[in-house]
């Protein structure tokens, strides 16, 4: 019987099978970050173990790193302590470290693709539940805890139970208004928050074949807000035209040979998911949430449901809570949510496409009075390149704060958060209580559903806006 | 690791769905550099609430947590494993757990334990009716005990042979330290190296 994409990967990984014990699998590359790494670096110490492969090993600072005034000293001595930590553990163990500062630092799953470092066929992980990411290259790319990152650090391996599979088949054309963040909402409002719990993904079809690896990536970063270990995409000429010439892209002879395998990454027609799931792309629309979590999310032409019409008592119950949170009433109108901030940014749309997408709709147009936008670009390689095409220029001039790179307000452990009851629109990944700061209220949003609900005040698609654009010079 | 055998323990009924590992411990904890001291941090916005079950008095000491369904979903942040642990719970209930909290409780010693929603219910039931009564969580007999409970539950032998013994993971795998060397030996040229070595 043929094989899946994961099985594939998966199989080629295979360092120790024995019965009864889960496959000890090889980690190719092990990204770190300051976060989740400091009680592993401590672990190795106490047991006076080496990091085993520092030529498969790098970190950089994203999680904590201020947006303003990259220059001076970190004003929260706790953040300032957990980033001098990392620099303190990368070089007494000799892992190569882009620290704030560096042109190659950046969130953490934007820095490893853009170096060519993330490849098909390859194992990723790194503590952070978003190295789903990588998967968009045909990677098997995971996330792991505090004690998994020890457990890769000292042998290079990690012991897992191989997950079941899922294919995410999306056929048809995609509408022009859908991008690639509404599609994978919509599939998580579909599915569930636990509907891929104990599955790798693999999202197939017509409609995944056309995204840019861009877009990719956004699909498979968000496959752990449905509860997935991980999220994948055969790779194809898409994939080898991005690689091509990048830092650690092979070359020469070694490229024909990475490529003759790359192109034998992709289901057998013959092989056998545990479970299917079919999504026709034409039927979709601009999608955000209006809940708590991922899943509570709908077209944004609809009305914030009613918890009653739920027949789970369970999710009835959690849209109840939601809707308190969130300051919401049953069956108001999704457009007519204001927001206070708009957050553009993040490992799942803080890469250059999305910037180009938000820019092409903020040209010549204006935040609303009232709004704050803030631009965060994924990496400081994203932000050169926005500088070189002008898009800074886009977004400063319309009234938006152009930032410097890192996770921002995704998670707000910098600087960078709502206020209690303030509400946002936000092109990261997470709604959940709290999440962008105390109190804050979160709508998840593409890159340009962000950037019409800056400019109109409340929750909007480029659709929205035809008849209020500034002419150009005026 | 600590070894886990068997807990007896007083409950806190969590009537959540969906609680996300920044509901355990909010980001701002994770700035902390150590495994300890979470405690405070544990549902930090919630028991802000005094209502909370967590603040009621009756459930004080208690150390057996049974939650709602999909229970650590989001971040893969390990501190919420160790918030749940330094607070002093020693067990988890819930019909569903997200996959990486799992994999962070069980490489911890806090037993996750799977049971169907009905067995939840009447877990909650029992301790909302009676903060006292007890639960008990054999991992040996790989069950759960309560007043008009006894309910199988289901764990990998391995991970149970881990747990049950405390094994250092690290230790076990070094242990195949001639297999990994065969692997490594035999990884193709054209697979990528973040510094020349």
């Amino acid at each position: 019987m043929g094989r899946t994409l994961a099985e594939k990967v998966w199989d080629d990984h295979v360092v120790r099978r024995a019965d009864g014990e889960p496959d000890l699998l090889f980690i190719d590359l092990h990204l770190l970050h300051e976060v989740t790494s400091p009680q592993a670096f401590d672990g190795l110490r106490q047991a006076g173990r080496p990091v085993r492969r520092l030529d498969l090993t790098i970190a950089t600072e994203d999680h904590n790193t201020p947006t303003l005034d990259i220059d001076k000293p970190i004003a929260d001595p706790v953040s300032r302590a957990q980033l001098e930590t990392l620099r303190k553990n990368c070089a007494e163990f000799g892992v190569r470290l882009h620290p704030l500062g560096d042109v190659e630092q950046g969130v953490v799953h934007v820095v490893g693709p853009q170096l060519g470092l993330t490849q098909p066929g390859t194992t990723v992980v790194c503590g952070d539940s978003h190295t789903s990411t990588h998967g968009a290259f045909g990677a098997l790319a995971f996330g792991i805890g505090t004690s998994q990152v020890e457990h890769v650090l000292a042998t290079q391996t990690l012991p897992l139970a191989r997950p079941r599979t899922m294919a995410i088949t999306v056929e048809g054309e995609l509408p022009d208004s859908v991008t690639a963040k509404d599609l994978i909402l919509a599939i998580i409002a579909r599915i569930g928050t636990g509907g891929g719990q104990g599955y790798i993904l693999e999202y197939r079809g017509s409609a995944i074949e056309k995204l840019s690896m861009e877009a990719r990536m956004t699909i498979c970063n968000m496959s752990i807000e449905a509860g997935a270990r991980a999220g994948m995409i055969a790779p194809d000429e898409t994939t080898f035209a991005y690689l091509k010439g990048r830092d650690h892209a092979p070359e020469g002879k070694d490229w024909d040979a990475a490529v003759e395998y790359w192109k034998t990454l992709r289901t057998d027609d013959d092989a056998v998911f545990d479970a299917e799931v079919v999504i026709d792309g034409a039927s979709l629309a601009p999608f955000v949430t209006w809940g708590t979590n991922p899943g509570q999310g709908a077209p944004l032409s609809a009305n914030v449901p009613d918890p009653a019409s739920y027949e789970d008592a369970s999710e009835r119950h959690a849209a109840e809570k939601a809707l308190e949170y969130m300051g919401l009433t049953a069956g108001q109108p999704l457009r007519e949510i204001g927001v206070d901030t708009v957050f553009v940014g993040s490992c799942t749309n803080g890469r250059i496409e999305d910037l180009r997408n938000a820019a092409s709709v903020l040209e010549g147009r204006k935040v609303a009075d009232g709004v704050r936008m803030l631009v965060v670009p994924g990496s400081v390689r994203v932000a050169l390149q926005a500088v070189e095409e002008g898009l800074d220029k886009v977004f400063t001039a319309a009234g938006a704060e152009w930032r410097h790179a890192g996770c921002s307000m995704c998670l707000g452990m910098n600087p960078d958060q709502l206020a209690p009851g303030e509400r946002s629109a936000s092109t990261s990944n997470r709604n959940f209580e709290g999440r962008q700061g105390k109190g804050g209220r979160t709508h998840l949003v593409s890159p340009q559903v962000a950037a019409a609900t800056a400019v109109l005040g409340h929750l909007a698609s480029p659709a929205d806006l035809s008849d209020v654009r500034t002419p150009a010079g005026v | 690791m600590e070894a886990f055998t068997a807990h007896t323990g007083r409950a806190v009924p969590l009537r959540r769905s969906n609680v996300d590992t920044d509901q355990i411990i909010p980001a701002h904890w994770l700035k902390k550099v150590t495994r300890d001291g979470f405690e405070d941090g544990l549902f930090e916005a919630w028991r802000k609430d005094e209502n909370f079950v967590l603040n009621r008095p009756e459930r004080a000491g208690a150390s057996v947590l049974v939650a709602g369904p999909d229970f650590g979903t989001g971040s893969s942040r390990e501190h919420a494993v160790w918030a749940l642990q330094n607070y002093g719970f020693k067990a988890v209930i819930s019909s569903r757990f997200a996959d990486i909290f799992r994999g962070n409780s069980l490489k911890n010693g806090l037993l996750t334990v799977v049971l169907d929603q009905k067995v939840v219910d009447r877990l909650w039931e029992l301790s909302e009716a009676d903060p006292t009564a007890e639960i008990t969580v054999d991992l040996e007999k790989r069950q759960v005990l309560a007043e008009g409970v006894t309910a199988d539950f289901e764990l990998d032998e391995n991970a149970r042979w881990r747990l049950l013994n405390g094994l250092d993971d690290i230790s076990l795998t070094l242990q195949n330290e001639a297999d990994i060397a065969t692997y490594e030996a035999a990884r193709p040229s054209h697979k990528p190296r973040t510094i020349d070595a």
